[in-house]
């Protein structure tokens, strides 16, 4: 009942529509997690992504050294840079899409499929590398253009709700929605272990979620909207603490 | 199966120390359906058990209730240095193993 | 025929295939279960340390912790923990087998449970004794379901 009057609010006061202030301080996603799961996400030993971030070492051990050698070292910082232009492919990348470019186009081998065990494994261990470094992703020059079409997808109103991301994330970050407590939307630990799914995510699939959420059509895994979306929500986190592997609800 | 497996590094001989388990598994109950509306088939880890220095501590049996990527932790007396063994099977005749050392003074 | 004659002519139960009436069970009879496992044994209340959330985010991930507090000797020790749930499809979560060897009877593990319900907790302890604990645990859903897949 409460949703329903929060978003009959949002639909009538049509204030939210606006583009209203980015949230201050910026807090990551855990932060509006319940204790037990933020307790869950702390465990360095039964926090479940962590056994997505071993299969992603095994992968990584078996395709990944002979060129980039130890992870912790050639790793630090790289998913706290993405999404990013890619000079090769001329266009901007997540993680996931770097990986896989470097799986089809260095090894010849054939491409990880999105949420298949192996890429969400690397995406997580190579994630993992970057803990406790600052989100900073680059949106100037060419990768301006995607960042734009990220902040006018993340401020447009979509689906049978009507609802843009900016209503629950800036504007009403922090408040009640049933039994959660709607985030500023900073996705610094992700791919994600979550309840829900009793399996590891990517960031798109959570956010293919918020589409289904507000009844809107899902863009495809890996679409350019989904990738402009995430830069866009990079830019937003800018200066957060990245932390994979995330655990939620 | 991949699985993990911590215990502490030292222990006392006689004191119980703590051993915590995590395995990746589905624990598919057989109640689900797919998106196409196809019955999911039951896949579950449903044996559990633990050796220390040759010696069994602990076993379980676990059931559809148990959740996906079980998580277990349990005691064991310390009795000499050595190997902690956790061993575990599936439905489908899938086994897994893990194993720490520790040191018992 | 109309569609709404049909609903109502065909008994619910009969038109559900033995799956589906499986999944709607409603709260089971558990006292078999647990005469079984205590060996019909009328089991003592109390004596069991159980930490579990009052109300649970998830139904899919129950963070839970069972202590019996015991001396754990060869004469005196629990010998397994069973962990009941009266509305899940299969009642029987799952039995943990201890004994002297483990020095501390306690586990903790993460369970599911299909709803809101009454969760038993039975300590079989060495020489025929039992103890039984028992407490309701609410079960609640999350604002953002997900069947987006």
């Amino acid at each position: 009942m409460r949703l329903a009057a929060t978003l009959a609010a949002a639909a009538l006061t049509g204030a939210l529509a606006q583009d209203p202030p980015r949230p201050h301080p910026p807090k990551g996603g855990i932060e509006f997690q319940s204790a037990a799961v933020r307790a869950m996400q702390a465990d360095e030993f039964a926090n479940p992504g962590l056994l997505w971030v071993e299969r992603g070492q095994a992968s990584w051990n078996q395709r990944c050294t002979s060129c980039h050698g130890d992870a912790k070292q050639s790793m630090k910082g790289v998913a706290a840079r993405h999404p990013r232009l890619d000079a090769a492919l001329g266009r901007v990348v997540n993680l996931e899409q770097r990986i896989d470019a470097c799986v089809v186009g260095k090894q010849k081998a054939a491409s990880l499929p999105y949420e298949s065990e192996e890429l969400l494994g690397l995406t997580a261990f190579v994630g993992a590398q970057s803990r406790g470094v600052a989100v900073q992703v680059a949106i100037d020059g060419p990768a301006r253009a995607t960042y734009e079409r990220g902040k006018v997808l993340y401020n447009e109103r979509q689906g049978q709700l009507n609802l843009a991301c900016n209503q629950c994330h800036d504007g009403n970050y922090g408040r009640k929605m049933l039994h959660d407590t709607v985030s500023q939307g900073h996705p610094v630990d992700w791919p994600a272990y979550r309840l829900e799914w009793q399996a590891m995510g990517s960031l798109h699939r959570r956010l293919r979620a918020c589409y289904f959420g507000v009844r809107a059509e899902m863009p495809a895994y890996g679409a350019p909207d989904l990738v402009a979306l995430e830069l866009y929500l990079g830019a937003r986190a800018q200066g957060l603490a990245s932390s994979v592997p995330g655990v939620r609800r | 199966m991949l699985g993990r497996v911590q215990v502490p590094p030292t222990a006392k001989k006689g004191e119980s120390f703590e051993i915590r388990v995590l395995v990746q598994h589905p624990m598919e109950t057989g109640f689900r359906r797919d998106v196409n509306g196809q019955s999911i088939p039951m896949h579950i880890v449903n044996q559990l058990s633990c050796t220390s220095g040759g010696r069994k501590v602990f076993s379980a049996e676990l059931g559809t209730g148990m959740s996906a990527n079980p998580y277990v932790s349990f005691y064991a007396v310390a009795q000499a240095s050595g190997e902690v063994v956790v061993e575990w099977s599936d439905d489908r005749g899938g086994t897994g193993r893990v194993t720490a050392t520790i040191q018992v003074s | 025929m109309k569609r709404r004659d049909f609903v109502i002519g065909v008994p619910a139960a009969a038109a559900l295939p033995a799956f589906a009436q499986q999944q709607f069970a409603r709260t089971q009879d558990v006292a078999p279960l647990i005469a079984k496992l205590a060996n019909g044994v009328k089991p003592e209340t109390g004596g069991i340390e159980v930490e579990l959330p009052a109300v649970a985010e998830n139904g899919n991930s129950v963070p839970i912790k069972v202590r019996v507090p015991s001396p754990m000797s060869e004469a005196d020790h629990v010998d397994a923990i069973h962990i009941i749930a009266d509305r899940n499809p299969r009642p029987l979560v799952a039995t943990f087998n201890l004994g002297p060897g483990a020095g501390r009877a306690e586990i903790t593990t993460r369970i599911r449970l299909a709803g809101s319900q009454r969760l038993t907790v039975l300590a079989a302890l060495s020489g025929n004794r039992y103890r039984i604990s028992q407490q309701d645990v609410l079960v609640t859903s999350a604002a953002c379901l997900d069947d987006s897949l």
